[in-house]
């Protein structure tokens, strides 16, 4: 027989934890964040030669220190949630929406075409009643097109949505080389028939999204639509034996998807920008993802993801200027942390790391484990 | 000192475990402080609920866990046991209850998988001693035959075979007869006995009592992770080895209530449904179900028990054939008409949670599924009493007349209130444990998603209910538990299709037993007047009473809803129906 030696017991092995309470969960996340921040402090005092602790002030300068600032801040954010609330439908059923920058940009070049060609035409209420229009029925088009062949055809949502943004790109800048102001290669910007403005030239835009937030928000919690995307999203079988049609919710729940997609094209071309250009949805459509995603898919922790994330990337261009750090990775690295972080604290919310408890007595690693097993026991006790 | 101690004293340890714990999920005990030993040439039964700890335990001896605590010995001396290939040196195999062969591969290239890859080998050698080790132990194996050829208990052999070979001394068997008929687990337990003669350990792995008394010399049990004792088989019955494994007494009885026979409610004629491969699952079956009656189905799994209930729910388009039910046609109609008609089918598949159930949904949510369309407005009416004045009394009309309007339309809301308390309810009634009704139903054990499931599907009050496998992967409670539900929905006129795995609980609990056979319908027979062998050689194609007799003509109700020229002009209005669709 062979004999095995007993000192080949692994070091450590990885188990499954009880779900953890919501406030150690929230606890965990708020370290990562922490931690996250600091290092990218840490990172870009050392690539300017700058002392990292004014890294915080820069941060919390570039959103806090003018009123104008705050409210660029406030509404960008309103933009990147508007855009997280378009996903939220479409990855809660489990369809992969990549395509949000084509249909926000759909959206903005069926406003920019009222603007252009009807403004001044008509009464400026009709026209924007006309964009209204038109960038929802843009914005749905361009995403229902990728759902009919996925509820018909069972083609692959994600390659689609994605390929959908390149098609939109070069419908855009097609349309910019077509009516580009003469002498330049862009649209100028069009002051007729601009959307309303409300207190002031931000206020319309946060408004528009607190709408959709509410919406979204009582649509998953109270009506029929929402209950049968969360079934079709948790197990197609289901949702046939209890008689949903998985083809209409997919087409239903993309095309308000794209519905709103489209409205935030609106926000941008008729309130903000007032032109067009292929990079007018700013890659929203993405960052968005990580928003949905960072909240895990729920729209009240979607707003707080999206502030943090909107009051990371303005604080960074400030910390960029003051650290003089001209180039603009940076603050996707800085980014890129915190992502890695949030995430990676994911997996210490899910498992724990228990360390192999048989260590000579005395050494330091067998304080270490007492030590860990005294707060395994204050843990558990914590729980029941 | 007693005559027990006295024997064991003579006999070998082969594995002893001392004290294993282990623990998962953080919180969730599998086993905690379990001592015993196994000696060389016996036969050792470890019983014990599903969740007791039994197959965690027996991982931890194969090396695919490692224990959180303790020790365990082989032969005398302290192992660690990491890798299956450390189970391997010490002579252990397990095999499991999934298979793991290569498809594609013949029994033999299977076989000299496992062999050390380092070394030279010679496949005429290992066939010569493949062969030898079959006919000292008295297997039946071609090893020529492909995997994807072989049925479920040849494929068991040859795992069998295969552990041997590689030099086991010591087997663990995982639910060895979960998936045979009464005589390959004869064969089975022959071969066991054979090995023991040889001087092996056998560990088997059950919850089946009537086979732990049959081949077993010795039984341990485990409760909820915990050992309770291990006692000699002679000495045991199955009352005692309920109670210790349960911790209490418990009935072991299943009623079989008697009914008024009715007219049948469902009724089938030569149905044919296709599988997902596109091959006949189901070959020309017809049955019919009565009120008030409880009709079993048997069959080896896969056998197109899936298939059926799928097309008596409408989730799966039918080839041939006609469905009626209560007279009228069902075939083409969507799902949820057919939930309409009061047809619930729960099916519930290995993994529990596939069919029927949300497993991140909360029990309230899940109790909506098939009733969160039928919400309505139910604005108050405002009484007018004399005391009210004019203005008051104008008002109320208004608001009278309003709601009497917005009543009637339309409602986008789900109604969670009424579901919530009907969640309660069924928590209250089925004793589901659970935290709150607002609980995810993936976070509840296997008995109480099922009971959640049964529950919800019985809560509907159906006239005719299927149910596969209702009882998978649950403790001897939960199981009794849901059999009385049946038994009580039979007494009240509901129809009962039953797919069950278990023959002894079918021949207790059905009034007929119709065996499926590759898709095909063997024959209807009742249920007391039928043995366990008679069903086990119909499972296996060998014995077909609709061959033997045919004037019976099995499965044709002879007080039929439908007169023959009416099931004739139906087959042929199915079947326009279906080139219809196909054009």
């Amino acid at each position: 027989m062979i004999n095995i030696k007993k000192s080949g017991e692994p070091l450590f092995h990885i188990s499954k934890r009880q779900e953890l309470a919501k406030w150690k969960r929230i606890l965990f996340t708020l370290a990562a964040v922490a931690l996250s921040l600091i290092i990218g402090a840490v990172f870009c005092g050392i690539v300017s030669g700058n002392n990292p602790v004014y890294f915080f002030k820069h941060l919390f300068d570039g959103v806090f220190k003018t009123k104008r600032r705050f409210w660029t801040a406030l509404r960008d954010m309103a933009l990147l949630l508007g855009v997280a609330m378009a996903l939220l439908p479409a990855f809660k059923m489990k369809f992969w929406n990549l395509g949000g920058n084509g249909q926000i940009l759909m959206g903005a070049l069926g406003t920019i075409i009222c603007m252009k060609f009807l403004g001044g035409k008509m009464p400026d209420a009709v026209v924007n009643i006309l964009m209204i229009l038109t960038s929802i029925a843009a914005g749905i088009i361009w995403a229902l097109i990728p759902a009919l062949f996925k509820a018909f055809f069972k083609t692959n949502e994600t390659l689609f949505t994605l390929m959908m943004n390149y098609i939109a790109v070069g419908i855009v800048s097609y349309f910019i080389t077509k009516y580009s102001n003469s002498g330049s290669n862009n649209i100028l910007p069009i002051n007729k028939a601009n959307l309303p403005v409300i207190g002031n030239e931000y206020l319309l835009t946060i408004i528009v999204v607190a709408v959709i937030t509410l919406f979204m928000i009582f649509y998953f919690k109270f009506s029929k639509h929402g209950y049968e995307v969360s079934v079709v999203g948790e197990s197609e079988n289901t949702a046939r034996y209890i008689g949903v049609s998985v083809k209409k919710v997919i087409i239903r729940t993309m095309a308000l998807s794209g519905a709103i997609c489209g409205i935030i094209g609106l926000l941008l071309v008729g309130s903000i920008d007032k032109t067009i250009t292929v990079s007018t949805a700013n890659n929203m459509g993405f960052t968005a993802i990580m928003v949905a995603w960072l909240a895990n898919l729920n729209p009240v922790t979607m707003i707080i993801a999206a502030l943090f994330i909107t009051f990371v990337d303005k604080g960074m261009s400030t910390v960029r200027m003051q650290f003089s750090l001209t180039n603009n990775a940076t603050t996707n690295i800085v980014l890129g942390f915190i992502y890695f972080f949030v995430i990676a604290v994911q997996f210490f919310i899910a498992y724990k790391i228990n360390f192999s408890k048989k260590v000579v007595p005395g050494s330091k690693k067998s304080v270490k484990v007492a030590k860990n097993k005294k707060e395994n026991a204050e843990h558990i006790g914590e729980d029941k | 000192m007693n005559e027990e101690i006295i024997r064991e004293k003579n006999k070998e340890v082969a594995v002893r475990f001392e004290n294993i714990g282990k623990t998962f999920f953080g919180t969730v005990v599998a086993n905690k402080g379990v001592s015993f030993d196994l000696y060389k040439g016996e036969v050792l039964a470890v019983l014990g609920e599903n969740g007791s700890g039994k197959t965690t335990l027996m991982n931890m001896l194969a090396g695919i866990y490692y224990p959180d605590e303790g020790q365990i010995y082989v032969g005398g001396k302290p192992v660690a046991i990491k890798t299956p290939k450390d189970a391997h040196a010490l002579h252990i195999g397990m095999v499991h209850q999934h298979f793991k062969l290569v498809d594609i591969f013949t029994a033999l290239q299977n076989i000299m998988l496992g062999l050390d890859k380092n070394k030279k080998f010679n496949a005429k050698k290992v066939r010569n001693e493949v062969q030898e080790i079959c006919s000292r132990y008295g297997f039946e194996i071609d090893l020529n035959k492909k995997i994807y050829d072989m049925s479920v208990s040849e494929k068991q052999t040859l795992e069998i075979v295969k552990v041997l070979y590689c030099g086991a001394d010591i087997l663990i068997l995982d639910e060895p007869t979960a998936v045979l008929t009464p005589q390959e687990t004869d064969r089975l337990f022959g071969v066991i006995r054979n090995m023991r003669a040889d001087g092996k350990s056998i560990i088997i792995i059950t919850h089946k009592l009537a086979e732990v008394l049959e081949i077993s010399d010795r039984v341990a049990i485990l409760r909820k992770g915990e050992y309770v004792g291990a006692i000699e088989t002679k000495d045991a019955n199955q009352n005692i080895l309920t109670e210790m494994m349960v911790g209490k007494k418990v009935e072991l009885k299943i009623d079989r209530p008697k009914t008024e026979v009715k007219q049948p409610l469902l009724e089938i004629r030569n149905l044919g449904v296709k599988s997902d491969d596109g091959t006949l699952a189901i070959k020309d079956v017809s049955f019919y179900i009565r009120s008030g009656e409880i009709l079993g189905v048997a069959g080896i799994t896969g056998c197109g028990q899936k298939e059926l209930c799928e097309a008596i729910a409408g989730l799966r388009p039918v080839v041939t054939g006609v469905i009626t039910h209560k007279g009228e046609n069902i075939i083409g109609l969507p799902p949820k008409t057919i939930i309409e008609k009061g047809i619930s089918m729960s099916f519930i598949p290995e993994d529990r949670l596939g069919m029927g159930l949300c497993p991140s949904f909360s029990i309230t949510d899940n109790m909506m599924l098939k009733t969160y369309d039928k919400s309505k407005f139910s604005l108050k009416n405002h009484a007018i009493t004399d005391k009210d004045g004019k203005a008051v009394c104008f008002f109320k009309k208004v608001a009278n007349g309003t709601a009497s309007v917005i009543n009637k339309l339309p409602c986008p809301f789900v109604d969670r209130k009424d579901a919530r308390k009907r969640s309660v309810d069924l928590i209250k009634k089925l004793e589901i444990v659970t935290p709150s009704s607002e609980t995810p139903v993936r976070r509840l054990s296997g008995g109480n998603v099922q009971k959640v499931l049964v529950g919800r599907e019985i809560e509907s009050s159906p006239n005719v209910i299927v149910t596969a496998y209702p009882v998978r992967g649950l403790d001897v409670n939960s199981a009794y538990a849901i059999y009385d539900i049946l038994n009580e929905q039979k007494v009240k006129g509901t129809g009962i299709l039953f797919v069950g795995e278990d023959l002894d609980v079918m021949l207790a609990l059905c009034d007929k037993i119709m065996v499926l056979c590759h898709g095909k319908n063997m024959g209807i027979v009742h249920a007391n007047k039928v043995t366990k062998e008679q069903l086990g050689l119909m499972m296996t194609g060998s014995l077909d009473l609709t061959e033997v007799k045919k004037e019976k003509n099995y499965g044709i109700a002879k007080d039929s809803n439908l007169t023959e020229v009416e099931w004739e002009n139906a087959e042929k209005a199915a079947k326009e129906a279906k080139e219809r669709g196909n054009d």
